[in-house]
């Protein structure tokens, strides 16, 4: 479904990703992990078109999109939640939603969508009304997912979803990309510093260092490989 | 009474004014954080446009009311080209440059558009046509308030309201908002943040293009200068009500409007400018953010 070729990309003269490749499969939930600065952000922004690759290409469903520009990359159904949720602070719940919804026209669609929404996260619902910028982090969270959602992703872009979060939040989380995922048959790039988490849910990961993929395998794999457990898993 | 009900009403309508320019300062500051200097001159061009097509149109023997809707569409045709334009060439290639560079490259274009109008046109004052009658139904209040202050008064009134609606509830609004707060983030929802960017251009040059025709047609006169004194104020209103706030760009235009219409008739109109300018250093010493800015969080 998406495919990366030796992609590399830089800020200013930093050289932040040095040849990454990886594919990703129709239906899969794959998770990228790595440690602080390893690329892992950049990786998605590359996909997204926020910052381009200068050489390497991004092919989705055969297709190269790394000449395309974000909303062009967005109509055609990757939707990312970036690090830090970005919740459009002074806008409300409801607004957020909205907007996560900005390409379409198919006003039962949206409205049967917001309803789904509200069923995965019912605390979203009752804060309808309140701006985004009140919300709590991990509702915020919630918020972001869903707006993203609103879009009908064919693969959805998650980037630290767990970060600052309490360990129940967490929890539901994951369970929740793991719902989306059955339901909608969604597909799920997951990047992740929580790395147990993600592997438990994922069906393959890779790992990448210093803007290079140093490791890929199947989740399982990966969660009883020595290596990985003793940089990543705290084991 | 009757002498500050008069002053009050002339301060309403120079506030108007201010406003009208002070939103496009606030949008693109809003939008893109730039100070755009060449303002102004967006201001300065469209009263020109005005007097250029109300002159011939004149000549041409039009009704009045013909000559004011023609000469206003076109000046704010033309006024948003120039917009549009100068945010391409001159912001946008500087778009991820460091702050002061796009600053920079506007006060550049505001000398630029000055010199240019100078040139092409001349550096004498001219005579703008009286665009406005006074209207029969105003005699009983003629010395208080003229029909053109009227208008220039519910010209902006319903400016305002169209472009808090159009803010609130189109598409268009609602992207721009969203560009506002967060740019990548609305890139990543799929908004095509170029073309807010051009939107907010052109919705700022229509406002002070539409300034520019009334206050043109108010004081009788214009010259290639008029949109540095006009900028330089809408500025002040604008920060004075809190940059990058819609409602406050309208509130600090009339704040501003008020006491230099109050400071004239009360004081002298030597002072007009002083009081102005020492409302904006008292503003900025106790609410640094405006009247109704938000104070801003700088993340490093």
């Amino acid at each position: 479904m998406l495919e990366l070729n030796d992609i590399h990309t830089y800020y200013g003269n930093i050289h932040a990703l040095k040849g990454i490749s990886l594919n990703i499969n129709e239906g899969e939930i794959i998770t990228l992990i790595g440690a602080n600065g390893a690329g892992k952000s950049t990786t998605l922004m590359s996909i997204s078109g926020i910052t381009k690759p200068k050489t390497g290409e991004v092919l989705f469903r055969g297709e190269p999109i790394h000449g395309k520009s974000p909303d062009e990359i967005v109509r055609m159904g990757i939707c990312q939640v970036p690090e830090g949720r970005h919740i459009f602070p002074q806008l409300t719940v409801q607004e957020n939603l909205d907007m996560g919804a900005f390409l379409r026209n198919d006003k039962a669609g949206i409205s049967r969508d917001i309803d789904y929404v509200f069923s995965l996260f019912p605390i979203l619902k009752t804060r309808r009304n309140q701006p985004g910028g009140n919300l709590s982090g991990g509702e915020q969270q919630m918020l972001a997912m869903s707006r993203a959602l609103m879009a009908h992703p064919k693969l959805l872009l998650l980037d630290e979803p767990s970060m600052g979060l309490a360990p129940l939040i967490i929890q539901q989380i994951f369970e929740i990309i793991k719902k989306i995922n059955d339901e909608h048959n969604t597909t799920i790039f997951l990047v992740e510093q929580n790395a147990n988490q993600a592997l438990q849910i994922a069906d393959r990961g890779y790992v990448i260092e210093n803007g290079a993929v140093s490791m890929h395998d199947s989740a399982d794999k990966l969660l009883s490989n020595p290596d990985v457990q003793k940089a990543y898993l705290g084991i | 009474m009757e002498y500050f009900i008069e002053l009050f009403l002339s301060g309403l309508t120079r506030g108007s004014i201010y406003a009208l320019i002070a939103l496009g300062y606030t949008m693109v500051y809003g939008i893109i954080g730039l100070i755009n200097f060449a303002h102004g001159e967006i201001y300065m061009i469209g009263a020109f446009t005005a007097f250029i097509i109300s002159t011939v149109l004149s000549i041409y023997g039009f009704p009045l009311l013909g000559i004011i809707v023609l000469a206003g569409l076109a000046a704010a045709v033309w006024a948003s080209a120039y917009g549009y334009t100068i945010e391409k060439l001159a912001y946008r290639p500087l778009r991820h440059a460091p702050r002061l560079s796009p600053l920079i490259s506007a006060i550049g274009m505001s000398i630029f558009l000055q010199n240019y109008v100078l040139l092409a046109q001349t550096s004498d004052f001219l005579p703008f046509p009286e665009l406005i009658p006074e209207f029969d139904f105003m005699e009983p209040v003629a010395h208080i308030i003229g029909s053109s202050d009227l208008v220039i008064i519910l010209t902006t009134a319903a400016a305002m309201v169209i472009l808090t609606l159009v803010i609130k509830f189109t598409r268009i609004g609602k992207a721009m908002r969203a560009t506002s707060q967060d740019r990548m983030m609305a890139m990543l929802t799929g908004i095509n943040v170029d073309r807010v960017i051009s939107t907010t251009f052109i919705i700022g040059s229509t406002l002070a293009a539409v300034g520019g025709l009334l206050i043109a047609s108010h004081i009788g006169q214009i010259n290639f200068f008029i949109g540095f004194i006009a900028g330089i104020k809408a500025f002040t209103a604008a920060v004075l009500g809190g940059i990058g706030s819609i409602p406050g760009a309208v509130l600090g235009g009339f704040v501003l409007g008020l006491t230099e219409s109050f400071a004239t008739g009360y004081v002298s109109s030597d002072y007009e400018d002083v009081f102005a300018f020492s409302l904006l250093v008292l503003i900025l010493i106790f609410k640094p953010s405006g009247i109704l800015g938000r104070a801003e969080i700088q993340k490093v």
